[in-house]
């Protein structure tokens, strides 16, 4: 079995699809290897540095006519008038990044050819795909090469300097999104010594972020954007004008942000908006992970770098490409994954039971699969995916703008507030002053109850019920308040038994809450 | 509160210490948010509770104090013996006991103050507030007592941890929620003289309503299944909190009050984060599946097929030998066996050798909130390596080998995989995702919810059956 790897067409794409270092390893799998004629030069490959690693070097149609074709960018059309994909051989395979939802025309062209095509970025975001996940290494490349672009525009220092000459203090840098774009961006703004605070709708991202030496921001309205086990929620319209406020705030204080939101499938959401653009600094950078899909600012200019009040806006959509020779190993890497996968040498064959393919290949034998029905679910995780999943998308799915609260959960709580505004007028109307004072202290101590046991740590939960068993005994003073009065009567009675049972609660729930806590070491 | 400034302690020195021994309360509790001030916590709770005590003796309203000193005595003892006596294991029916007595002492004193008011009930509108007081107190503490008795039944293994469902339960627990209520208005009107013809029946009302409202706690924590436990003693907790500040009310007393309250929302919340681990809803827990249909596991949900591949001690020494991350995940089942030492042996041994080990504890394994941390502490793991879920479930795929002790619904696949499975949707801890999944369990029975494990017929998964503390022992010996 033959794998092609042909240039690039467009020359704004520097990558290759099988760097020089991958060859090897094809060849171990049982492949040949042609490559076309200067398809590596853009990623610094030489011609000969393939020569070198075993493969074939080859002309423009040989490549193409490969068995297995493995591609970056979705064909196109030649200057010549041909489409690429018209050199497929019938019964070839194209692995390539192939936008399946965007590009119909594309994918009918391949299946009249006759041949079979993966779109790589279809690839489930499962465990055991990881390897060849190229919507991940690309990421990774992305938010490192993100923060070096910024780096470039920024006409300051990344770390704090103190110098003779005076002192300079550490570049801001916010981040927007812990995926893994951001997460990569984060440990790059980092090593250059930057203070980097980082933002995600997704509260099981802090400890990821705060692992990588950043500070992860939190707005101010309680809500999670994982219910219970991390599952995604839809977040309320007070959040998100809380999350614009937090945004404002920051804007006025970072030199450099950088936004990585996207939803897949549909335009970035808008989160730094033109305001937010004018309170930063002049000199400051904002760069855009999100351009190719709209932007994640709003006065982005995809593929460029947009100057608007003083700031510098960066919308370049290559920014893996700007990495070309790193970014065509980690791709190449991936695709050899895949094609173990796929069984390897003779044996690569596109078997549909396996999740992967199912997914991602969008052209079988001449047949369009295009739209892919879900996997059948046998072992895999369920469409409401786990905290892990989840997190490891590549961009974080920072909130989606338009969603909104179900409404009746508003009407519930207008009911209740207007519920409670009449039982107070009442008792204040009837009830004596002394039981509202009561009521006051009642009220207010269930609300520092409240934000007190959410501190408490989970492992401490059994301590705290007998903790609070032994408090409870406080009741003894209402015991010890009604047996001593001076004749002995039926309620003093009742009251010392009270007092019995009380003690017991007080005696026996601090000694064992003490036993307890003595036994919790490091 | 007219009568109470007459001589002993003036009354603004009293509400000046019963305000130091709210805020020592309030720190004690506070302590609890990290380990390392949990002891200082527990110090401040002894002493404001010292504080209260030793001030209310001296309260100008109490002129006799040896009844009341015999009863703190003697009380003091049993609870102090018993708190040093009761193993770790046992700690839930210790907790459920608590209640109960939390409970006990509300009735009576609610039944005291009604029959011996303290302090002035000069206008009607007073006597009304103060009767109120009298029967929402005794009532919550009835439920509080009898129930908190059933728990500790049951939790203790000597009352069958089956639920006990009787026909038309629903409809008695209403019955009995309008004896309740309308005993307890009737008494507050005619003891107020709103209603004639109820005069001097007062008493006998509040009994009838004691005596009901225990009846219903009997009733309600009976039909509750063994593993919905940690949320019962959660609620009654709450319920006990409930009933200390209604105490508070009719004695106007703003320490039970604010005390009350503190336990109150502690209890509710421990409920509510227990319901949510289970991915239950508090009314489907207390009332059984209230129009959910039955609990038993339905017909629809998958039949587990496949073959379970068993392991010996031995091989199983091999497989950590190559190991580099361990995570154990303990549940009920270790309790049970009091495996927990041999377990620790295992972790510092493997530990020792180089070797990650960390425990990951399901909200709701055991049968109290928190009762794994407890066990592992006491058996001298570090706090430090004992994991939340939600702190280790993304660590599993990277996780060599995954030893699940004598837990069973909290490990299961089926949760996330199969809609129509009784426990659809609670969170799990995703053993599955490890390299290899060592179960310990005694046989191939199913777990609480009466669900099947998909999980133990996994081809990476291998069963180590036995009694865990047995197995433990056995696999610490061959570790050597």
């Amino acid at each position: 079995m033959q794998v092609g790897v042909p240039k690039e067409l467009s020359v704004a794409e520097r990558r290759v699809a099988v760097a020089p270092d991958t060859v090897p390893r094809l060849l171990k799998l049982g492949y040949t290897v042609a490559v076309e004629t200067g398809a590596g030069t853009l990623a610094g490959f030489s011609d000969q540095a393939y020569l070198d690693a075993g493969a074939r070097v080859v002309d423009r149609d040989t490549a193409w006519g490969s068995d297995i074709v493995a591609h970056i960018e979705p064909p196109g059309v030649r200057d010549d008038g041909r489409h690429e994909v018209d050199d497929l051989r019938a019964g070839a395979i194209l692995i390539s990044q192939l936008d399946p939802a965007r590009n119909g025309e594309l994918l009918a062209r391949i299946a009249a050819v006759g041949a079979s095509a993966i779109a790589m970025e279809r690839i489930p975001r499962i465990t055991r795909a990881q390897k060849m996940d190229v919507l991940s290494s690309m990421a990774n490349i992305a938010g490192y090469r993100a923060v070096v672009e910024a780096a470039t525009l920024y006409g300051g220092f990344f770390t704090g300097q103190m110098t003779a000459a005076g002192k300079a203090p550490p570049a801001r840098v916010l981040v927007i999104g812990a995926g893994v774009a951001g997460l990569a961006a984060i440990g790059a703004a980092r090593a250059l010594g930057a203070d980097v605070r980082a933002f995600d709708v997704r509260a099981a991202c802090r400890e990821q972020v705060e692992s990588m030496g950043a500070t992860f921001l939190q707005v101010s309205v309680e809500e999670s954007g994982e219910g219970a086990g991390g599952y995604a929620k839809t977040m309320s319209p007070e959040f998100i004008a809380a999350e614009m406020a937090l945004f404002l705030e920051q804007a006025r204080q970072c030199d450099i942000i950088v936004t990585t939101a996207l939803i897949p499938g549909k335009r970035a959401p808008i989160l730094i908006t033109a305001e937010h653009v004018a309170a930063m600094r002049p000199g400051s950078v904002v760069v855009d992970m999100a351009a190719a899909t709209g932007g994640n600012c709003e006065l982005t200019r995809p593929g460029q770098v947009a100057v608007e009040h003083g700031v510098s806006i960066v919308g370049y959509t290559d920014l893996p490409s700007r990495m070309a020779p790193v970014a065509s190993r980690f791709y190449g890497q991936n695709v050899a994954h895949l094609l173990d996968d796929m069984g390897g040498g003779a044996k690569t064959r596109i078997n549909l039971e396996d999740e992967v393919l199912h997914q991602s290949a969008v052209v079988l034998d001449g047949q369009v699969r295009w739209p892919i029905e879900p996997f059948p679910k046998a072992e895999a995780p369920p469409p409401t995916a786990p905290a892990a999943a989840v997190a490891k998308a590549p961009d974080a799915h920072v909130p989606a703008i338009a969603q909104k609260p179900p409404a009746h959960t508003g009407a519930w709580k207008r009911g209740a507030v207007l519920v409670a505004a009449v039982v107070l007028a009442v008792l204040g109307v009837t009830a004596p002053g002394e039981f509202l004072q009561h009521l006051t202290v009642f009220v207010l101590a269930c609300f520092v109850g409240w934000q007190l046991i959410w501190n408490v740590t989970p492992a401490l939960h059994t301590p705290l019920m007998s903790v609070t068993n032994a408090i409870s005994g406080i009741i003894v003073l209402g015991g010890m308040l009604t047996a001593g009065n001076a004749e002995i009567d039926a309620a003093a009675i009742l009251g010392a038994i009270a007092i019995l049972f009380a003690s017991i609660n007080i005696a026996g729930g601090f000694f064992v809450t003490q036993r307890m806590l003595r036994m919790f070491h490091r | 509160m007219s009568t109470a400034l007459e001589g002993g302690l003036p009354e603004s020195l009293l509400a000046a210490a019963y305000l130091a021994a709210s805020v020592l309360f309030i720190m004690s509790l506070g302590g609890l948010s990290s380990q390392q001030t949990s002891q200082r916590g527990n110090l401040f709770g002894i002493i404001g509770m010292a504080v209260a005590i030793l001030v209310t003796a001296l309260h100008p309203d109490i002129q006799s104090p040896w009844l009341m000193a015999g009863a703190v005595a003697v009380g003091g003892s049993i609870g102090a013996v018993l708190a040093k006596r009761v193993v770790m294991t046992a700690m839930p029916e210790l907790v459920a006991l608590l209640h109960s007595f939390v409970g006990l002492a509300a009735v009576l004193v609610g039944l005291a103050s009604y029959l011996h008011p303290h302090g002035a009930l000069d206008s009607t509108a007073q006597q009304i507030v103060h009767h109120t007081e009298v029967w929402l107190g005794v009532a919550i503490g009835a439920i509080t007592f009898t129930g908190s008795v059933v728990a500790w039944g049951k939790l203790r293994g000597s009352l069958s941890g089956k639920p006990l469902l009787l026909p038309a339960r629903h409809w008695l627990n209403l019955t009995a929620l309008i004896v309740v209520v309308g005993s307890g208005l009737a008494m507050t009107a005619g003891d107020a003289g709103l209603v004639a013809g109820l005069d001097g029946l007062g008493l006998p009302l509040l009994l009838v309503l004691t005596f009901v409202a225990c009846l219903m706690g009997l009733h309600l924590v009976l039909a509750i299944g063994g593993a919905d436990m940690p949320v019962v003693v959660s609620l009654l907790n709450s319920y006990s909190g409930w009933a200390a500040a209604a105490a508070g009310f009719m004695l106007s007393n703003d320490l039970l009050i604010v005390t009350g309250a503190l336990v109150g929302s502690s209890g509710a919340i421990l409920s509510h984060i227990m319901c949510q681990a289970m991915n239950r809803s508090i009314w489907n827990v207390v009332f059984g599946g209230f129009g959910t249909g039955d609990k038993k596991p339905s017909a629809a949900a998958q039949a587990v097929q496949g073959d379970v591949s068993p392991i010996e001690a031995p091989e199983l020494v091999e497989l950590l030998d190559a190991a580099k991350h361990v995570v154990i995940v303990p549940g009920y089942g270790m309790a049970v066996a009091r495996a927990q030492h041999p377990v620790e042996r295992f972790t510092s041994i493997l530990r020792k050798r180089g070797k990650t080990v960390r425990y990951a504890i399901h909200p709701v394994a055991g049968r109290l909130p928190g009762h794994m941390n407890v066990l592992l502490a006491e058996a001298g793991v570090p706090y430090d390596i004992v994991l939340e879920m939600e702190e280790i479930n993304e660590d599993f795929p990277e996780t060599d080998v995954v030893l699940v002790i004598g837990a069973n619904d909290i490990v299961n696949p089926s949760a996330q995989t199969d809609p129509d499975s009784p426990i659809a949707g609670m969170p799990v801890l995703e053993a599955w995702k490890a390299g290899t999944v060592i179960v310990l369990k005694r046989g191939m029975g199913s777990g609480y919810a009466g669900v099947e494990n998909p999980l133990f017929v996994l081809p990476n998964t291998r069963m180590l059956f036995g009694d865990a503390r047995e197995t433990m022992e056995k696999v610490v010996a061959a570790l050597g």
